[in-house]
């Protein structure tokens, strides 16, 4: 995507900043955009390693399994015909699991786990399966209990507040969720209705 | 107010409360796993750092050229109506596609609005509460070869709309 994206990002920018007569202004942010990376990498990674340490504390603990245990009612709604005590649920769970920690490297390894599971599991091999729409639409869902990159963004920029957002966040992951989840699953019943 | 600083101000805090709390029952060697991870959080930065100067400096680029004026006041008749706060149009255009972009995309705007003003906040907030959902479908659907996705894309952007109208009402609403 970013192949794509990134040449017309600049072509348009140069090419209007010359046709706007803004090209001064543009160069200078060249200079700028790079200078400021490395002072916001640096302040990215106080916090980006501080928390990597907590999570892995709480992964080599027993927390993982209370978490699992707390997750068991949920995920029996959102994935209704999901066997019990096998290695693809434990999967599609530690997916989630890792997404809700913001584990973002470990989440995507795991979700793509469990996606080859379930496509074991599915009887159309070339369509999504139901409990594979809900795992996509819970992984595009944000789920993350702290939202460190933007904490760490805030608080690189002099924040006098960076954990302000937090509170405000889970409102909104959680709306959002809501209408990911209960959208997915009008989509299953009425694409399964047709097939039908 | 009040309730909602404070829930964000403990939310920090009490997770590692308790992570580090039930370390400690399991007598684990919390430092020593500790450090192992902290580790690899140097790794994370430094792996994100090409893209992250690749497009920092595009996205400086399009403000500093003008052409992200020039979108948004080409759209701004229609958000107007909406009551939709212009300056974060960028971010939600781009959320979708990219994380690196949309992370460069998120502090232009904190930084040029400022980062505890309205709009610095709502930014966040927006950054905080929605995924790369167009990424992400790529890569899962991707990586089992289907392409019959059966409207998943729908399902997935009526909660990324979501997600985006419920941080503009929840920041007016508190701050």
């Amino acid at each position: 995507m970013l192949n794509i994206l990134w040449p017309i990002f600049i072509i348009i920018s140069i090419v209007y900043a010359v046709i706007s007569g803004n090209i001064e202004n543009l160069n200078n942010s060249i200079f700028e955009s790079a200078e400021n990376v490395v002072e916001f990498s640096i302040s990215l990674i106080g916090l980006t390693c501080l928390w990597s340490g907590i999570m892995e504390i709480a992964t080599n603990t027993k927390m993982i399994d209370y978490l699992c245990k707390i997750l068991n009612p949920i995920i029996k709604v959102l994935f209704p015909n999901l066997k019990e005590n096998n290695t693809t649920k434990k999967n599609v769970m530690m997916n989630i699991i890792a997404n809700i920690l913001g584990l973002g490297n470990a989440a995507t390894p795991l979700g793509l786990k469990a996606m080859d599971d379930l496509q074991r599991e599915n009887k159309k091999k070339d369509a999504l399966s139901d409990n594979m729409m809900m795992l996509i639409v819970l992984n595009t869902a944000s789920l993350q209990l702290i939202p460190t990159t933007v904490l760490a963004i805030r608080s690189s920029l002099g924040s006098e507040n960076p954990s302000i957002i937090i509170f405000p966040v889970w409102i909104a992951t959680i709306c959002a969720a809501i209408v990911g989840i209960v959208a997915t699953k009008i989509i299953i019943n009425m694409t399964n209705k047709k097939r039908s | 107010m009040g309730i909602v600083r404070y829930i964000s101000i403990v939310a920090m805090p009490i997770v590692i409360l308790l992570i580090i709390a039930n370390a400690l029952k399991e007598k684990v060697a919390i430092f020593d796993i500790f450090l192992k991870g902290a580790k690899d959080g140097i790794e994370i930065v430094f792996k994100i750092f090409p893209t992250l100067v690749g497009l920092f400096v595009a996205i400086g680029m399009l403000r500093s050229s003008g052409v992200i004026e020039f979108i948004i006041s080409i759209i701004s008749p229609i958000t107007n109506f909406f009551k939709f706060p212009n300056e974060i149009l960028p971010l939600a255009m781009l959320r979708p596609i990219s994380g690196s972009a949309s992370m460069a995309v998120a502090t232009d705007i904190i930084k040029n609005n400022g980062v505890d003003s309205f709009i610095g906040i709502l930014a966040s907030v927006i950054m905080g509460s929605t995924e790369t959902t167009l990424y992400t479908i790529a890569v899962y659907t991707g990586s089992v070869r289907i392409k019959k996705t059966r409207f998943i894309l729908v399902a997935s952007l009526l909660a990324d709309i979501t997600g985006i109208l419920v941080s503009i009402w929840v920041c007016r609403y508190f701050f």
